[in-house]
């Protein structure tokens, strides 16, 4: 990747799009000191990818659930709580709390093989939710899933964004996706990996219908969204 | 047990099958001692039913018929006190022991092996080739002088035996725990990374759970050869008693149907462990949330 040059505010949801190959994952497991970057400097509240790992200043969500198979599914979600030392009783009220914003009270019981491909992903983000960190990083969670619980998962992550007041980091590859979610747009293109353009969403900010989608904004977003990953594409064929 | 129900016709089946061409090699490996003694008896004309009476009622035969051999087990089973020195029972008693003891000393080197290998780079390097020469080393030629070394420095009972079978059953555990330490992806362990989760509750909460199917695949493994490993060591000690000594005698005396008895002793102890094992497996996986096959 070559200059990459970003800022992302507080209460910002950032979309990262472009083909693969173009570097948005690793750009994301940069900021999640899951990687690390050849030069360059990224800070996160002020400080190291590091030393945000070590503060537990994010939410990681995968691209697959990752949920442990022996664990029930409040269980799953009490690990990170476990291993930061919540005690029993905090353990069990963040666990519902998180469950409930993802709309998945009443399966605390159940293991992950019980639940559908859509509700095993919404426990990972109750997951990622349950030890509030301000940050959420989020690594295609929906691209395994198919069209109609995508769109649902979308809707009810905007409403969990808008409710918690999180700043988001979402990688897709989805243009719809990325313009309905997103405040913010990063588009990328491959060899090197480039930012070709950043844009300022003009949709409402907050729950957004889902029918918003067919409005004529949405679309001339998603029309700019378009452009800058053909921007990308041709500079590639000249090399 | 809808599936338990499902194999007992086929294994009933094949049992028969195995039976009818035990009895007729039984006839056939027979025959030719029969028709000395026949000779020798100067007997003539003998009848069918008389002649497979004979030719499967051998008192030293080179094979024993089926039945020769359960009545042999009845015998030294039902038909001994259990103090008996001929009791198959008081005897498989002592080589179960030998075992277990084995078996639970090996399946803990085996887990302490295999957590410093996962933990450890030079170990990592340089401890496997040893653990596979091991296992290349005849374990008859080790048992001797081990039971024996063992012996002249005053260690004696059941300790030296159970090493045999400690020596065998390592093995299993230290492949399959390596690999099933090491069976958690790469999503798995980068989740506990950002949860800047320590090594220790990386191997508590992942790795270790993780690895349950191959702990108890290796363990089954294990308890079955740490049987044979104690047979072997008794083979060196025979004062101390063991289904193993019953062996040796029986094949000092060319007690044939002993031989069968105390093997088919042997084989049902070892079939007896190995559904335990599986039994504790059930168990556990059905804690942790196993999917129904």
């Amino acid at each position: 990747m070559s200059d990459v040059n970003l800022d992302i505010e507080q209460g910002e949801f950032v979309s990262f799009i472009g083909p693969s190959g173009c570097g948005k994952t690793t750009f994301l497991r940069v900021m999640a000191d899951l990687e690390q970057p050849t030069s360059g400097t990224i800070t996160i509240n002020g400080m190291t990818p590091e030393a945000a790992r070590k503060s537990r200043a994010y939410g990681y969500v995968f691209q697959a659930p990752a949920l442990f198979p022996w664990r029930t599914i409040e269980d799953n979600v009490a690990l990170p709580l476990e291993i930061m030392g919540y005690g029993r009783d905090e353990r069990r009220e963040r666990v519902a709390r998180s469950l409930d914003l993802v709309s998945l009270s009443g399966f605390e019981r159940k293991f992950p093989w019980q639940l559908s491909g859509g509700m095993q992903q919404r426990a990972s983000i109750a997951r990622a939710l349950a030890f509030d960190a301000d940050l959420l990083l989020m690594d295609e969670p929906f691209g395994a899933l198919d069209e109609i619980v995508r769109d649902h998962l979308n809707s009810e992550l905007l409403k969990l964004f808008a409710r918690t007041k999180k700043t988001i980091a979402f990688v897709t590859h989805s243009i719809p996706e990325a313009v309905y979610l997103s405040t913010k747009i990063v588009v990328m293109s491959p060899r090197p990996g480039r930012v070709t353009d950043i844009i300022h969403s003009t949709l409402p900010h907050g729950e957004r219908p889902l029918d918003i989608r067919e409005t004529p904004e949405f679309l001339a977003i998603a029309h700019r969204v378009r452009e800058g990953l053909r921007a990308g594409h041709s500079y590639e064929e000249h090399v | 047990m809808t599936r338990a129900g499902g194999n007992t016709i086929p294994v009933l089946i094949v049992l028969a099958a195995l039976l009818v061409i035990w009895y007729i090699a039984a006839t056939l490996m027979n025959a030719p001692w029969q028709a000395a003694l026949y000779e020798r008896a100067g007997t003539t004309d003998v009848p069918l039913a008389q002649y497979l009476a004979d030719v499967w009622g051998q008192p030293k035969p080179l094979l024993p018929a089926p039945h020769q051999i359960v009545q042999e087990v009845w015998d030294n089973t039902v038909g001994q006190a259990l103090s008996s020195k001929r009791s198959f029972l008081y005897h498989a008693g002592i080589t179960l022991s030998a075992t277990l003891m084995g078996f639970v000393l090996g399946t803990v080197l085996g887990l302490g092996l295999a957590v410093l290998i996962l933990h450890n780079e030079a170990m990592n390097r340089s401890l496997m080739p040893w653990i596979i020469a091991s296992q290349t080393v005849p374990i008859l030629a080790i048992a001797p002088m081990l039971v024996i070394g063992l012996n002249a420095i005053g260690v004696t009972g059941l300790f030296p035996k159970a090493l045999i079978s400690t020596y065998l059953s390592f093995f299993p555990v230290v492949v399959g725990m390596v690999k099933g330490l090491r069976s958690p992806d790469q999503m798995q362990l980068d989740l506990m990374r950002t949860y800047n989760a320590s090594r220790l509750e990386i191997f508590t909460k992942l790795r270790w759970p993780a690895s349950m199917p191959y702990l108890f695949a290796s363990m089954k493994v294990g308890i079955a050869i740490a049987l044979i490993g104690a047979l072997v060591a008794e083979l060196t000690n025979t004062a101390a008693g063991g289904l193993g000594v019953r062996l040796l005698t029986g094949s000092y005396n060319g007690q044939t149907i002993t031989i069968w008895g105390v093997l088919l002793m042997a084989a049902t102890l070892a079939a007896i462990l190995v559904l335990a094992v599986g039994a504790a497996e059930k168990l556990v996986l059905r804690n942790m949330g196993q999917a129904p096959a």
